[in-house]
């Protein structure tokens, strides 16, 4: 099969230029991280171009969700290279004094991305990044379901990087397939929990290690002692400004309290009027949905029969454009379709409960999400949100900013995922930390060695219990003869 | 298996979990009895798994106490102290333009987790995981290898008196009951033992997209730089380290056992002559060595021995004992490199050396061989180590010694490759059991309208000088006064 020699062919030739060592000095790695920076700033129109293809995402979202997080990453991974590369020191403790020990990063091998379609720049760059800041080989994979900015990625990254270290294969489920066959010593796929598992299962036959980042129903709790303006705007922002809902970190639905979820409603309504206008389908700033089959999706979600008549704002879609308004619905019951999968769409369903703790239990009943959200200035709700809610990452009184800092881990747990980037975690992701122990002749604990007697015992004992008389007389070759 | 018996699992999964979800394994005070009763378990019972120790193995208790119950007394200890520490959530810079905001990283437990262990540590490989565990706030099952039955009765007749017996749990039994295991959801799951039952675990584990950690083997070699030494001493000290790194660690049956030496041509007399006055010394009399666990591995390891191709190769010892499950500390000379002996870990007390003409070449003969989970060198020759650590690849390195990277709580213990992935040992066995949740909290004091649509070029003029940490630039544009 064509799929299975091209994807071979990719392998080998990639483990081929691993084995001879290019990857491996930092100034290589510091070339290809600057060619990424050159490439995204040269290209910029272009890759707003493809994502406009593919997405019809507006400009701004364009430069600020996927380019600049690009550059800032090169840029990052640029200052502090040399720094991740530097063995770590460690102490060796008195159990094998004398000696030295240190943690040192070597790469895996040759690694294998396989990115999302909705940030199909930023997701196919940004692990890539991490894996050449530490010295592996690299095929990319990126989504055939935004065809556009794959075909750009298989242009511009032989321009821009080393080609015999880093390739583009693109393709869809056979492509895949072929390449998940291979062996890696890495694989990290962004994407939903069924192909997660899938991917997972590849891995297993060769003991891959993998880093999974999938999704899961953002929650997003409002307390009514909120600055509900800033609030909703940020909301909106987390929503329909990040791909019309299309990110795994968006905001999926809101849990509110009866009493203040009118307010809540008529805040967001003012908001969406404010940044799309009164015909949202026809506003710049909104993305479209992928393709058809999401948009089918989206539109069953409405449609069904529970949910339809809950729709407060919104509603409107145009098939033509695949674009669907930002839509708000009020009560969905919480074992309709729409509450039980990851919208992934301009949706935004809310539930109301009677006493804002009753949030954690619904969200709790679900599985760990990505990301979840609160709103409050009620610091007794927001510790305990902060302990009984489990999630890849938290943030209190915004939505979706922490995947801008390089300093938090960005990654899933439970059913959103395994593992994390961002920063140095992209480092350490595609690392083999390795121990290394320098021993010294010197220091002969004879009570180590065989033929074995109480009195040797007995140091041992004191030895590994820190005790430094036995110590001292482990050093000292006691009880004596070899 | 039986559905009675799957019943009673499902029951002991639900408890573990009913346990986790109820809370109390998260507080510190829980945290700290269990940890508490483990190291009262592991003085009180001492004896106890002394005994279950040499009825399973023939470990000598010196072995026992050296390389098991000693690590175990010391790794909980440290994590009684570090317990604080590692729970604390760790504060992250956080870039201007989120101000004001903070960031943390905060550990919060898995959940349930479950731990296989292997039959040759087998009091250690089940404990250290579920020290680590525990630290991190999980409920735990541990299920112990049926290959050491003594220890794993002795693990589930006494986790149970000492510890939460609602949420720290032993589950005995062989394969069926790990496959039964497996079917249930797991919030992590460490497996310690053989690549091809790593691949059913991981695979079964894809199921619920657990996340896995797996400790495997591999041939851990050992290069022995002859030219490198600087007295007889040195080549004493050498042997010595060698033979415990092999013989006294369960008679070679540990992953990080030295499998195998490399050596150059002119110093393997010297270091087989060297090798067999101190194996006589050590090993006055069979009982200072462990024995072959049971009658699969012996077949297995007279097998290697069998190959007609390989027992020319043998210099010393080689005799068994079928009925005491006893081989004699054997070494062979060059066998060849596609017999068995040479491509399988060994995991028993064979120890093949393997000549090079120049010592440099054991580095290439390192690397082509899958990436095992300790690489040993007994050299002074810095350059030489240098090249290793730098052209090989192993769970890790250790320089003039073998196997006491163990005991270095400091030092990540995991493989890489056909070795496994995963690290564990001091802080990094709580991380390994831990879910490093990022939080950030902000205010709404400032609010950057530029962030919201309707977009305009301005804006994201605004937001390229931010993005870019160019402040100076951004308080000019924004106030008007830089195009």
């Amino acid at each position: 099969m064509e799929a299975v020699a091209a994807a071979a062919e990719a392998r080998e030739q990639l483990r081929a230029s691993f084995a001879s060592g290019r990857t491996r000095p930092a100034a290589w790695r510091a070339a290809q991280l600057r060619g990424l920076l050159r490439m995204a700033a040269e290209m910029e129109a272009e890759i707003c171009a493809a994502l406009r293809a593919d997405l019809a995402k507006p400009r701004t979202e364009s430069y600020v969700h996927e380019i600049s997080l690009v550059t800032s990453s090169c840029k990052f991974a640029l200052k502090n290279l040399k720094k991740w590369m530097k063995p770590n020191k460690v102490p060796a403790g008195m159990l094998t004094f004398p000696s030295a020990a240190r943690v040192s990063a070597e790469p895996l091998g040759v690694v294998l991305v396989i990115s999302a379609w909705n940030y199909p720049f930023l997701l196919a760059v940004d692990p890539v990044i991490g894996a050449i800041a530490a010295g592996n080989a690299v095929v990319l994979k990126p989504s055939e379901v935004a065809p556009a900015t794959s075909a750009l990625l298989a242009d511009l990254l032989p321009r821009y990087v080393d080609g015999s270290c880093v390739r583009v294969v693109e393709g869809g489920i056979p492509e895949t397939t072929a390449l998940l066959e291979q062996k890696w010593d890495k694989i990290f796929y962004t994407g939903n929990g069924k192909v997660g598992r899938i991917v997972m299962s590849f891995a297993a036959k060769h003991l891959t290690p993998v880093v999974l980042e999938l999704g899961g129903k953002c929650p997003v709790v409002v307390d009514c002692n909120v600055d509900l303006h800033v609030a909703a705007k940020r909301i909106a922002s987390g929503k329909w400004g990040c791909n019309s809902g299309q990110a795994c970190i968006s905001p999926d639905y809101i849990i509110t309290t009866k009493c203040f979820a009118p307010k809540l409603l008529d805040a967001l309504k003012r908001v969406l009027d404010k940044f799309y206008g009164k015909e949202p389908l026809r506003s710049p700033d909104l993305s479209r949905i992928v393709n058809s089959n999401h948009f089918n999706r989206l539109q069953a979600l409405m449609d069904e029969e529970t949910v339809a008549d809950k729709v407060v704002f919104g509603g409107e879609s145009d098939e033509q454009q695949l674009k669907i308004a930002p839509t708000l619905l009020l009560d969905v019951p919480l074992d309709s379709t729409i509450m039980k999968e990851e919208i992934f769409g301009p949706l935004l369903p809310i539930i109301t409960v009677d006493k804002i703790h009753e949030s954690f239990g619904v969200i709790n009943s679900m599985s760990k999400p990505l990301a979840a959200y609160l709103f409050s200035n009620d610091s007794m709700l927001k510790q305990q949100f902060e302990m009984n809610v489990s999630a890849g990452g938290m943030i209190f009184n915004d939505t979706a900013i922490h995947l801008t800092n390089p300093h938090l881990p960005f990654g899933g747990v439970g059913e959103s995922g395994m593992g994390a980037y961002h920063g140095t975690f992209s480092f350490d992701a595609f690392a083999h930390k390795k121990a290394i122990v320098d021993r010294s002749f010197l220091g002969e604990a004879t009570a180590r060695y065989p033929p074995y007697t109480p009195a040797k015992l007995k140091i041992l004992k004191g030895v590994l219990k820190g005790n430094p008389v036995a110590m001292v007389q482990a050093i000292a070759g006691f009880p004596g003869g070899a | 298996m039986g559905t009675e018996a799957a019943g009673e699992l499902g029951a002991t999964v639900r408890e573990l979990r009913e346990a986790y979800e109820g809370g109390r394994t998260r507080s510190v005070a829980w945290r700290q009895a269990q940890l508490r009763g483990l190291l009262r378990l592991l003085r009180e019972e001492e004896a106890a798994a002394f005994q279950a120790l040499h009825r399973d193995l023939g470990k000598h208790y010196a072995e026992a106490y050296r390389d098991e119950v000693g690590v175990l007394i010391k790794s909980t200890n440290g994590a009684l102290q570090q317990l604080g520490k590692w729970m604390a959530p760790e504060r992250v810079w956080v870039p201007l333009i989120a101000w004001p905001a903070t960031a943390q990283v905060v550990p919060e437990p898995l959940g349930v987790v479950l731990v296989f262990s292997c039959w040759n540590v087998p009091l250690g490989l089940s404990l250290e995981p579920l020290i680590g565990a525990i630290a991190a706030g999980n409920a735990v099952a541990l299920k112990p290898s049926e290959l050491s039955p003594c220890t794993a009765k002795f693990l589930a007749d006494n986790i149970g008196k000492y510890m939460d017996a609602s949420a720290v749990k032993v589950v005995q039994g062989g394969p069926e009951v790990g496959e039964q295991l497996m079917e249930h959801r797991w919030d992590k799951v460490l497996f310690t033992g053989s690549p091809r039952i790593a691949r059913a675990v991981m695979a079964a584990a894809s199921r619920h997209l657990t996340p896995v950690a797996l400790e495997l083997g591999g041939k851990c070699p050992c290069i022995f730089d002859g030219d490198a030494m600087a007295s007889a001493r040195d080549v004493q000290v050498s042997v010595n380290r060698i033979i415990a790194g092999k013989w006294s660690s369960c008679a070679g049956q540990a992953c990080i056992a030295i499998d195998y030496v490399l050596v150059e041509e002119r110093f393997a007399p010297v270091l087989i002559k060297v090798l067999k006055s101190t194996l006589k010394r050590f090993f006055p009399e069979a009982d200072h060595m462990a024995r072959i666990v049971n009658e699969r591995h012996f077949k297995r390891l007279s097998r290697l021995l069998k190959d007609k191709d390989v027992a020319p190769s043998v210099l010393h010892g080689g005799a068994m004992d079928a009925n005491n499950l006893y081989i004699e500390p054997t070494i062979l000379l060059n066998p060849p490199l596609d017999s068995a002996i040479m491509t399988e870990e060994i995991f028993g007390p064979l120890l093949p050396i393997i000549t090079v003409k120049k010592i440099e070449d054991s580095i290439a003969f390192v690397k082509a061989m899958p990436k095992p989970l300790a690489v040993y060198a007994f050299t002074r020759d810095a350059a030489l180590r240098r090249r290793i650590v730098d052209e090989t690849s192993s769970g890790s390195v250790t320089f003039n010694d073998a196997v006491v990277q163990y005991a270095i709580d400091g030092l990540p213990f995991g493989g890489v490759g056909q070795s496994g992935f995963g690290q564990y040992h001091g802080k990094y066995s709580f991380d390994m059991f831990s879910h490093k949740k990022a939080v950030m909290k902000r205010g709404y004091l400032v609010e950057l309208s530029l962030r919201y649509p309707p977009w305009d070029e301005s804006k994201v003029t605004l937001m390229r000088y931010l993005y870019r940490f160019n402040y100076f630039a951004f308080v000019l544009s924004f106030l008007g006064l830089r195009r």
